[in-house]
């Protein structure tokens, strides 16, 4: 073949390599683009739903009040057992909105602040040592219509009969809002309280407490368990028939639809070892299954990355296996590990479908103090509101689906920033 | 001595006759019919070969010949290489090394080994020296410990340069520096023998110089084996030469009578080029 031949020939095909290879950063660049697109729309939609709900409506009530006798010490509730808070609460918005209210008035004004109105101002009164006669600013959360109201998520300009509020309450409404007594403000509620049935009351603190614990107990058990069995199948097993079935069924298990954990779990540690039922312990044991295989997976890559020039180093001045591993494997293979477990536990934090089948869907108010509480998890929370028909439970939802995604974002970030470190050194 | 004068007869024919310098040294490794497979590889056949305290021995041949497997069967590296099998009898000082009762990493501390590429570990230049004094307990305290680095280092000539830097990872040297303070890290743990594997062949040409040179300041207190590819070497640095072919010790002798006078003609061969 001639020079120029040949010459000829290789510019014959630089025209299609070059064009391949522009399609293939089109295609590239048009996947990205997409991808990014869902997501700000997802985010989009979240925040546009959910960011009403970061407030809520309160009301700053003057409480005046009156008791004959003495405190009895003891818990705000037992204080001044004597006292109707329901009553003060009512007197001081007739009082605001200057009406003498008949028993229906009544019924309409207590509608107007949430049911646990009372109780707030119980706390506070009880705490504040007030002297008796002594008037007090409580704020007291509205009720969710109320708070829909302001928003203005609740048509004003349908029929009476279909709204949730009457005309009345509506004027009283723009009444308490014009005289600055009923604001919008930070929704403490959403990050202090547990779950219930009022929207204006419900929060997260009991579902990422649950979470918290669920996790704790899912990484204490799928963090030593998992690199031990990544570092002994790479570092000490003989590879034989039995570590290929061993390794078939670890990546097999990665594969199995996490329900299938939790009917396990329900089987295993709830009708035969007897754990109770709700409890973040069950659901740490079960969401530690889960999160196994994705551990051991990611630690025996990160361990299989270690160049065996080290190994032999060390093997060369003597150390023992296990020197070996201790020494020299695992400190280089840490930052993988970490990463994966890191991945892993992103995953039992979203996981909702096994929680389901260990009773951890059910209605739990209080805010879980230890492993064996009934508690429920964030996105077994999410998935109960999404089922609630009250609109506050809609922009609610969104919220925790926000809070979740703030701590999923949180904890890759920390996988990030663990392999940027290393990838320093 | 040589290997046609052992006891079994089955090593290979060495021509050179009368006593030489070597024959009154004593023997410290002995090796006798030893093979080793990788699975179905026969990588070794019936190697028989006696190193002497005081010399250093280089292992020639064409690649994939078995240099690198025999090395690593003086210091039962090879136990560590899944599906690896040895037969035969190993000897250093008199004790066979594939004997149930000994320990292969008490072995390692004696039979310390120099790799081809140079493999610090990625920790300071203080700990790649400090690391096998302190699994094997060689002191009792800091002080010690800093000594026997110290010396080391200083034994390699690299305490100089290194001085105000032992803190930094060894991984940052020079290709020469890392492999002069991997032969520190050998000789930190205070072996008998050492091995090397090609030690130089990542190095360029002043780098060598250097580890040649230091090889031969070391040769005074240790037993060297050394596998190099580069006859020049093998004359500048060894006093005798073995050369390997097909998994078999083909010729054993002194440096200058095998690169001069070669007995066998597969030796010949591959000393003026013609194979390997
Ligand atoms: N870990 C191993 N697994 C399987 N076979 C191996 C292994 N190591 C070496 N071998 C085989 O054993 C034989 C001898 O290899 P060895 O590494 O000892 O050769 P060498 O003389 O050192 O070669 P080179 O000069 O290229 O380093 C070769 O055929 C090689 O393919
Ligand atoms: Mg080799």
């Amino acid at each position: 073949m001639s020079k120029i031949e040949r010459r000829r020939r290789i510019e014959a095909r630089l025209g299609g390599r070059h064009r391949r290879e522009r399609w293939f950063r089109l295609l590239g660049i048009t996947a990205v683009g997409l991808a990014l697109s869902f997501l700000v729309l997802i985010l989009a939609n979240l925040v546009g739903e959910g960011a009403s709900a970061f407030t809520q409506s309160k009301l700053d009530l003057p409480i005046r009040y009156e008791v004959t006798a003495s405190p009895t010490g003891g818990a705000p509730d037992v204080r001044y057992p004597d006292v109707d808070y329901d009553a003060l609460v009512l007197d001081a918005l007739a009082g605001l909105l200057a009406v003498e209210p008949d028993r229906q008035m009544r019924r309409e004004l207590r509608q107007l602040v949430s049911i646990d109105a009372g109780f707030v101002v119980r706390d506070s009164l009880g705490s504040a040592e007030q002297a008796p006669g002594a008037r007090l600013t409580v704020t007291v959360p509205a009720s969710s219509n109320v708070d829909m109201l302001v928003k203005g998520q609740l048509d004003r300009s349908l029929p009476a009969v279909q709204r949730p509020l009457s005309d009345r309450q509506i004027a009283w409404v723009d009444t308490l809002r014009d005289s600055g007594v009923l604001v919008r403000r930070f929704n403490t509620a959403l990050f202090t309280n547990g779950d219930s049935r009022e929207p204006e009351l419900a929060g997260i603190r009991g579902a990422v407490v649950g979470s918290f614990y669920m996790l704790a107990v899912t990484l204490l058990l799928a963090f030593p368990i998992g690199v031990a069995t990544a570092v002994y199948l790479e570092e000490f097993a003989p590879r034989n028939r039995w570590a290929d079935v061993v390794e078939i069924s670890i990546n097999n298990l990665a594969a199995v639809p996490s329900i299938v954990f939790g009917l396990l779990g329900l089987a295993v540690f709830i009708d035969w070892l007897g754990f109770p039922r709700s409890a973040p312990l069950v659901g740490g044991f079960v969401l530690a299954l889960l999160t196994l295989p994705v551990v051991i997976i990611s630690s025996r890559a990160a361990i299989r990355g270690v160049p065996g020039s080290i190994r032999e180093a060390a093997l060369g001045v003597g150390a023992s296996r296990m020197q070996v591993v201790m020494d020299h494997v695992l400190p280089l293979a840490l930052p993988g590990v970490l990463t994966g477990t890191i991945i892993g536990m992103s995953r039992a934090l979203g996981e909702t479908a096994p929680l389901l089948m260990i009773g951890m869907v059910a209605f739990i108010v209080d805010v879980p103090t230890g492993l064996g509480d009934p508690a429920t998890a964030l996105p077994v929370q999410i998935y109960l509101w999404s089922d609630s028909p009250e609109r506050a439970f809609a922009e609610r939802t969104s919220a925790a689906i926000l809070v979740l995604l703030g701590f999923l974002l949180l904890m890759n970030l920390l996988a990030v920033l663990i392999r940027r470190r290393v990838e320093n050194k | 001595m040589t290997a046609s004068t052992d006891e079994t007869g089955a090593g290979p024919r060495e021509a050179t006759t009368g006593p030489t310098a070597d024959a009154i040294r004593e023997t410290c490794i002995a090796i006798r019919e030893l093979d080793a497979w990788y699975g179905d590889i026969h990588a070794l056949r019936s190697i028989s070969l006696d190193i002497a305290y005081g010399e250093v021995i280089a292992l020639i041949g064409p690649s994939g010949c078995g240099k690198t497997t025999l090395l690593r069967c003086l210091n039962r590296l090879n136990d560590e290489v899944e599906g690896a099998r040895v037969a035969g009898s190993v000897r250093l000082d008199g004790q066979e090394i594939y004997a149930r009762p000994v320990d292969p990493v008490a072995l390692r501390a004696r039979v310390g080994m120099v790799f081809q590429k140079p493999n610090p570990f990625p920790k300071s230049i203080y700990d790649n020296v400090a690391y096998g004094p302190r699994i094997h307990g060689l002191a009792t305290d800091r002080a010690q410990l800093d000594d026997i680095v110290h010396v080391s280092l200083e034994r390699v000539g690299l305490l100089k340069e290194v001085r105000d830097r032992l803190d930094e990872p060894g991984t940052d040297l020079s290709g020469g520096q890392q492999q002069r303070l991997c032969i520190a890290r050998t000789i930190a743990v205070g072996p008998e023998v050492i091995l090397m594997d090609e030690p130089c062949s990542a190095l360029d040409p002043i780098a060598t110089a250097r580890i040649e040179d230091l090889i031969d300041e070391l040769a005074e207190d240790y037993v060297i084996v050394i596998v190099t590819h580069s006859m020049q070497q093998a004359a500048r640095v060894s006093s005798r030469v073995a050369y390997l072919n097909h998994g078999s010790l083909i010729e054993v002798g002194e440096t200058n009578r095998i690169f001069t006078n070669p007995q066998h003609k597969l030796t010949e061969d591959y000393i003026t080029g013609r194979i390997g």
